[in-house]
């Protein structure tokens, strides 16, 4: 038996964890259930050794447990098999097995034969049907998930801990997958399994343990269980009422978008976008709800053009039948995206905030056709830094050395000097501090005041509910939902970001 | 108190190799009398002015996170491809038919040539997703297979007094050489500080993907980039040809790592975004005064090479030391 008790985890002041208490059984298979940001991700890294600096107690095996890294935690018997896979491509199946616990024979060599003869084992248990030289790279992503699977058996782990282990798999591998899980589960290994789907964890979950803003609020029996219950228990606040009393209607659509597909970049044949269709009207703030994986991003990004060789569907603005087929073509439509991770997409970090916010209008600050107009691009970035308040006291500081809230608002600015009437923001208020948080609210609601039509993609559902007119809900590639806010309680819309998965 | 903050942290990095050229300076005038006079002056500025060419090629490319290894080569094949025009012509023994060119045309001929080769090394890195690093390594091996064709292997030499003056006229007291390199320098100054293409090629250097998203056709941008490098290069190929009135078949050779030395001591970071030319015409000025008062200093030819990369190597390592503060 695994117990965990008053775990607290903090990343810089931050609570992620916060006396989360956890008993995970042995000869069952456990089920870790909650939103995004409920603190599952930190609770397994904390109980696999990623994360050694916790408060509270671990106690495996009636012993108090104190793991010094991911290493000694393999040594004592827990693994975690990520969701994005720990594998060398260019190593063959056994070679990644036995990385970094080679086998040799009396002289120094590798003992290949050795190696490849307890693979074949290792393979057949998890009925994987390939050669153990086959390279890792030839696997599909369901195969490459039992090699992850045989190494954790290889070394004789206990406790096996899979985040998310059926996102990227077909079903009939899914199949495969729980029949495993049963024999390691018969052999009376402790599961711990991590999914947002829930018809999922009715089929292979004994147990329960739902967590909830950093905290385990409630377990027990999976039979004992509905999904109602479940879905109640995550996210279990009081039933929001409607946020805002007036209610508006908007009229004039200005964003129509109708059967949009995205084909896989990785998966022939599959989907990560199905059949998509909404309408953004002008002056609306259209909030877009989905979990992890639910082609939320995907959506902006086809809608910003990133996507002309893998995308179908028809998109009109202002409708009349637009072509985005790259973001060059999105801006000249009026379309502005702030991308998800905005250190990575976003700003030149090593340059100054003037050059980061003129740079999507370079060709307006030009005189004579060839030479830029640097007093106009001072006025354009002052402008900006005074009109979103960005806390800096020269327009020619760099961009890197401020805060992450005012680093979000130098993008922003940079989108509203196109003058856009689409404005996409994927996660605006990801890890900034909640007075920038309320700053970029209230920016959001003066932009659609002013006839700007906004489609805000948020993780987090109290931000959607309070920011958004209208309501859409994602899941697994497909729209679920589009409702006005008034009728979006936190319950039904984490319902609509599941309910694919249990009709399915 | 604004302005001063931000030209603090420009000129100290400027500073601190304008005290290294100075004092690199001081030392060999102190050890050789030759050192501080006119002729020596003109000397190593007209020797550095082939290689300010092209390292101001290589900064545009470096600053978009690129590389070009192929410019010595390019400047080897422009500047016989301009000699062989200027000297032989054109030849087309099935038409009948002759072209003789003028100076103005072998010229223009040899830059378009140089022009040409960079598009092709940006179009290899755009269009194949080649990178930099393999497409001019490859390009390197091509253009100088190209020279041995193009020359038979054999020096193009005798071109005539007028073609000289390009490496070895005056102009108003100043060697030509030297305008020219001054006209390259103030240009790539201006593009990189005044227009969108400069601030397009500091962009993609500092974040590609940002200015992807920023709407910035940055496959164009390196298709001119790369072809502006190679015909800076054949401008040098043509100095290089004129100064010695002869197009040899392995001029340029390891030019590259020249230029790469000059953008690399200048301060410009080889990850891109960072940089700027005035520090790469000071970097050419240092390695071309160490050179020049090496040779002064009779320091064996061995010992040059050694004390070169050293010099390399102690300027990276000061500017990695400036950076982690």
């Amino acid at each position: 038996m695994l117990l965990a008790r008053n775990i607290t985890k903090k990343f810089a002041g931050v609570v992620a964890l916060n006396n989360v208490n956890l008993e995970l059984h042995p000869g069952k298979v456990n089920a870790i259930i909650g939103e995004n940001g409920a603190g599952k991700s930190t609770l397994m890294k904390v109980l696999s050794g990623v994360y050694i600096d916790y408060e509270g107690e671990i106690i495996y095996n009636n012993e108090t447990l104190r793991l010094t890294g991911t290493k000694d935690a393999e040594a004592k018997g827990i693994v975690i098999i990520h969701q994005e896979l720990n594998l060398v491509p260019g190593l063959s199946i056994a070679e990644n097995i036995f990385l970094g616990r080679e086998l040799c024979t009396s002289f120094g060599m590798l003992d290949k034969k050795e190696m490849a003869r307890q693979s074949k084992k290792l393979l057949e248990k998890v009925k994987l049907n390939a050669d153990p030289g086959t390279l890792v790279a030839d696997l599909k992503v369901g195969q490459q998930q039992l090699v992850e699977i045989a190494k954790a058996l290889y070394t004789n782990a206990s406790v096996i801990i899979m985040d998310e282990p059926t996102s990227a798999i077909s079903d009939k591998e899914v199949d495969n997958l729980f029949m495993i899980i049963n024999e390691l589960r018969n052999e009376g290994k402790t599961i711990v399994y991590i999914s947002h789907k829930l018809k999922e964890l009715f089929t292979i979950a004994d147990r329960f343990v739902v967590m909830r803003d950093g905290c385990s609020v409630e377990s027990g029996l999976m039979a004992e269980m509905t999904q109602d219950a479940l879905i109640r228990k995550m996210t279990g606040r009081a039933v929001n009422g409607p946020t805002s009393t007036t209610v508006q209607t908007f009229t004039e659509p200005v964003l129509r978008v109708e059967n949009i597909h995205l084909k896989s970049a990785s998966r022939h044949g599959a989907h990560v976008l199905t059949d998509i269709s909404f309408t953004l009207h002008k002056g609306e703030i259209v909030g877009l709800y989905g979990l992890m994986g639910a082609g939320r991003t995907e959506l902006m990004e086809t809608l910003f053009g990133l996507h002309p060789k893998r995308a179908t569907g028809k998109i009109f603005i202002n409708e009349k039948a637009v072509q985005l087929q790259s973001p060059i073509q999105a801006i000249r439509q009026g379309i502005a995206l702030v991308p998800e991770d905005r250190k990575a997409h976003g700003l030149m970090l090593d340059q100054k905030i003037k050059t980061n916010i003129s740079i999507t209008v370079l060709n307006q600050l030009e005189k004579w056709g060839i030479v830029l107009h640097n007093k106009k691009e001072t006025r354009l970035s002052k402008d900006y830094i005074q009109r979103l308040g960005i806390k800096t006291h020269s327009e020619n500081n760099i961009a890197g050395n401020l805060s992450g809230g005012n680093q979000q608002k130098i993008v922003l600015a940079k989108w509203l000097a196109t003058n856009p009437s689409i404005l996409l923001l994927d996660e605006p208020t990801r890890g900034i501090d909640i007075n920038a948080r309320f700053e970029i609210y209230n920016l959001m609601k003066k932009l659609a005041e002013a006839g700007m039509a906004i489609l805000l993609v948020s993780s987090e559902l109290p931000e959607i509910l309070t920011a958004s007119d209208r309501v859409l809900v994602m899941a697994e590639g497909r729209l679920t939902a589009d409702m006005p806010v008034r009728e979006a309680t936190e319950s039904n819309v984490l319902k609509y970001a599941i309910q694919h998965n249990i009709t399915a | 108190m604004i302005a001063i903050q931000k030209n603090n942290t420009i000129n100290l990095a400027r500073l601190q190799s304008l005290i290294a050229l100075l004092f690199l300076c001081a030392i060999i005038a102190i050890l050789s009398d030759k050192f501080l006079t006119m002729d020596n002056g003109w000397n190593v500025l007209r020797q550095i002015a082939v290689n300010v060419c092209i390292s101001v090629g290589m900064t545009l490319i470096v600053l978009t996170a690129g590389i070009d290894l192929s410019v010595g080569s390019v400047l080897a094949l422009c500047g016989a491809i301009t000699a062989g025009l200027l000297k032989n012509g054109v030849k087309v023994p099935a038409a009948d038919l002759f072209i003789g060119f003028t100076i103005l045309g072998a010229l223009l001929a040899g830059i378009i040539a140089g022009a040409l080769l960079g598009w092709f090394n940006g179009f290899v890195i755009t269009k194949f997703k080649v990178p930099p690093f393999v497409a001019t390594l490859a390009m390197l091996t091509i253009a100088r297979g190209l020279t041995m064709l193009w020359t038979q292997g054999h020096p193009i030499s005798n071109l005539g007094p007028a073609f000289s003056v390009i490496g070895t006229g005056w102009f108003l007291g100043i060697p030509v050489p030297v305008w020219i390199a001054g006209v390259v320098v103030l240009l790539a100054i201006f593009i990189t500080r005044q227009t969108r293409l400069g601030r397009y090629i500091y962009a993609i250097g500092g974040n590609e993907n940002a200015a992807i998203l920023s709407g910035i056709s940055i496959n164009k941008v390196k298709l001119i980039v790369y072809s502006i490098a190679g015909a800076l290069a054949a401008v040098g190929g043509i100095m290089v040809t004129s100064r010695l009135d002869s197009a040899q078949p392995n001029a340029g050779t390891g030019y590259e790592l020249d230029a790469i030395a000059a953008v690399v001591i200048g301060g410009t970071s080889l990850s891109g975004g960072k940089g700027s030319i005035g520090g790469t015409v000071m970097g050419a000025v240092i390695i071309g005064v160490l050179n020049n008062g090496l040779v002064l200093l009779n320091v064996s030819p061995f010992w040059q090479q050694v004390v070169k990369g050293a010099v390399i190597l102690v300027a990276v390592i000061i500017d990695k030391g400036g950076k982690k503060k």
